[in-house]
């Protein structure tokens, strides 16, 4: 299928042909606009490859399809938008609990409520925070572009399998609706960290196993507990961020996914005015890259940062250079699509202060 | 050594332990049902159970197969996954009226008309065991429960679900049967429909379900014998006992009360 030459696709086909390069083999999903393409495609290409393909009855039963196919050790995923992932919550937090491996796209659209079917950031804190019940967290990743978005499927899986846990990505609507040249490839080699030792198989010649997170006994719940916070904390060995021109930079923009990306064209025609100004894009918003931007407020840096919502990443990037600073914040209102003419006008106001 | 002869053993499959049940509770008979009946077919090494929630969610402390835990009312769509992961191995779900009648209600259903190919073994108690004997959609006109003290009332509350009239005509159903756990006659018969439900996923025919009317003593608020007595006295009149569909039964599609019964 990929054959390493350049394809002009839209997001939403990259998300589905990086998950196959990745090697799925079961995927489970419900309609939701804007993210129908990616059912549609993998509804003709994923049986022709020998992989599963059921269109579920809700987003309740896809996420829970997901958790019974991870639970047989199968690179599975299911991909939905905003409102069909707040369905999907009470799976995940299974996912988590039980210590499965899975793959939820989220093609962000408007928000509360049925909100539109634009682009928007506001499911940061559902995809951060957990979302579901319990202490638990999910792997965030944010693709920016339709590169990205192939690229961090196959990473999400490798992740996912890595720490046997949910691994969310976080598009939105303009990744899933903009087309652009993609370059497809395939990894040398699938990894599934040991899965055969865990997963349901039958019992066959070895003790049952047992795939669950109730922990009545006492003392139980709390060493499970205790095993997932070291999961996540070991995770901060994996955030990463695009970290551009912010070397001489008096200001940093922390901004993520496609707004990120329309924001360092922005930062580039200030940049070409003279303005010092820089950006860092994280790509893992859970591990959040506190420590880059640690660093950068030791420098002395003042930071703004720019969410295509009303304010949910700041949080975390105010909680990062707590230390040394603090940020501000510009949010595009959901429900108006954004320009690289829109963020010049917040950073210079900030730059001036 | 005492005179004494085993004539009876308990099958492999089910490990040596003592159950968490009550006393009279019917899950202990219908575990042991299930685990005669896998071994029988020679499914130990091949199965996968997917629990549920209720009082029967330890199942899997009491099988020796592999096995995931679904959230409430999801097992359909859990088994569905993981049969479609595992297609080689027997799946098969094992869930109470409130977890398939009520939250789970459409998974049941969808799973069921995809014809997936898993099994269901439906445990009717007509309440909910283990959060304290609250009103299940199963719960019978006048029975009284935590939630309807004056006696569930048609007006009120509706009128208590038939799951194997509804799972019977559903297109990917290929057996359906109703029995009960009530006499040792009624115990013999429901693992003979047990096994029938199973044997549709074996021979990848379609969706196999059981729905064994059960006791809850504790929440009925009587003795095991009274309990036994009021499943044939109320139960069954209510959820006739039958075989709902048969798609291997020649002249396709059974409806009716088994004559056996009569
Ligand atoms: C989402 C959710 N809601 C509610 C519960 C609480 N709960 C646990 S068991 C149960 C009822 C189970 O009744 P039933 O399926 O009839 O099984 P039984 O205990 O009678 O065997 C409920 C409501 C839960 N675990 N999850
Ligand atoms: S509460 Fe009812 S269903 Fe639960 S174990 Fe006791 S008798 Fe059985």
């Amino acid at each position: 299928m990929a054959d390493n030459k350049r394809i002009f696709i839209k997001g939403n086909e990259a998300i589905s042909r990086g998950a196959m390069a990745a090697g799925l083999k079961c995927y489970f999903g419900y309609p939701i606009t804007p993210q129908n393409d990616i059912p549609e495609f993998l509804s003709t290409e994923l049986p022709a490859a020998g992989g599963e393909f059921v269109q579920a009855e809700s987003e309740v039963a896809s996420a829970n399809m997901l958790l019974g196919a991870a639970a047989g050790g199968a690179r599975a995923m299911t991909t939905s938008s905003s409102p069909g992932v707040s369905l999907m919550q009470e799976a995940i937090s299974y996912l988590a609990g039980s210590e499965l491996p899975a793959v939820i796209v989220n093609i962000n659209r408007g928000g509360p409520g049925l909100g539109d079917i634009g682009s928007s950031q506001g499911d940061y804190f559902q995809s951060t925070r957990g979302g579901g019940h319990g202490d638990y967290r999910t792997i965030v990743l944010a693709p920016g572009t339709c590169q990205e978005g192939y690229d961090m499927m196959i990473e999400a899986f490798d992740l996912a399998f890595k720490y046997r846990n949910p691994v969310l990505v976080l598009g939105d609507a303009i990744v899933g609706q903009m087309k652009e040249p993609v370059t497809p490839w395939v990894p040398e080699k699938i990894n599934n960290y040991g899965a055969e030792d865990w997963c349901l198989s039958g019992a066959k010649g070895r003790d049952k196993r047992l795939l669950k997170s109730l922990f009545l006994e006492d003392g139980a719940l709390a060493s499970q507990n205790i095993h997932l916070q070291e999961k996540y904390a070991a995770l901060q060995a994996e955030a990463r961020a695009d970290v551009f021109a912010c070397d001489d930079a008096e200001l940093v923009v922390v901004a993520f996914g496609s707004i990120g990306r329309i924001v360092k064209s922005s930062i580039r025609r200030l940049r070409a005015e003279g303005h010092k100004v820089g950006l860092v894009r994280p790509l893992t918003l859970y591990p959040f890259p506190a420590n880059v931007l640690e660093d950068l407020a030791k420098q002395g840096k003042k930071f703004l940062t720019i969410e295509h919502n009303c304010g949910q990443m700041v949080e975390d990037v105010r909680l990062s250079v707590r230390k040394y600073g603090d940020s501000d914040f510009h949010g595009h209102m959901p429900g108006n699509l954004p320009g690289s003419d829109d963020f010049v006008e917040p950073i210079l106001a900030r730059l001036g202060r | 050594m005492s005179a004494e002869q085993i004539v009876f053993e308990a099958p492999e499959i089910m490990i040596d332990r003592p159950t968490h049940y009550c006393p009279g509770c019917h899950h202990g008979i219908a575990h042991r049902l299930v685990g005669e009946v896998l071994t029988e077919m020679g499914l130990v090494d091949d199965t996968l159970c997917v629990g549920s929630i209720g009082c029967s969610v330890f199942i899997y402390n009491y099988l020796n197969v592999d096995a995931v835990e679904a959230p409430h009312g999801r097992a359909p769509a859990v088994a569905t996954g993981l049969k479609r992961a595992r297609k080689d191995k027997f799946v098969f779900t094992y869930q109470g009226d409130g977890d398939l009648a009520s939250i789970g209600m459409a998974e049941i259903i969808h799973a069921a008309n995809r014809g997936e190919r898993i099994s269901v073994v439906f445990v009717n108690n007509t309440v909910y065991g283990m959060t304290g004997g609250q009103m299940a959609p199963t719960t019978l006109i006048g029975q009284k429960t935590t939630t309807c003290p004056g006696g569930r009332c048609a007006d009120r509350e509706g009128s208590p679900i038939r799951m194997s009239e509804i799972i019977g005509g559903l297109g990917g159903t290929a057996y359906c049967e109703r029995a009960s756990l009530d006499s040792v006659k009624n115990i013999r018969r429901a693992k003979k429909a047990i096994r029938k439900a199973f044997e549709v996923q074996q021979q990848g025919i379609g969706f196999g379900f059981v729905e064994l009317l059960s006791g809850c003593p504790t929440n009925w608020r009587m003795d095991a014998v009274a309990a036994n007595k009021r499943i044939t006295e109320e139960m069954i009149p209510y959820f006739p006992l039958g075989v709902y569909k048969d798609v291997t039964a020649e002249g396709g599609c059974e409806c009716s009360e088994s004559k056996e019964d009569k």
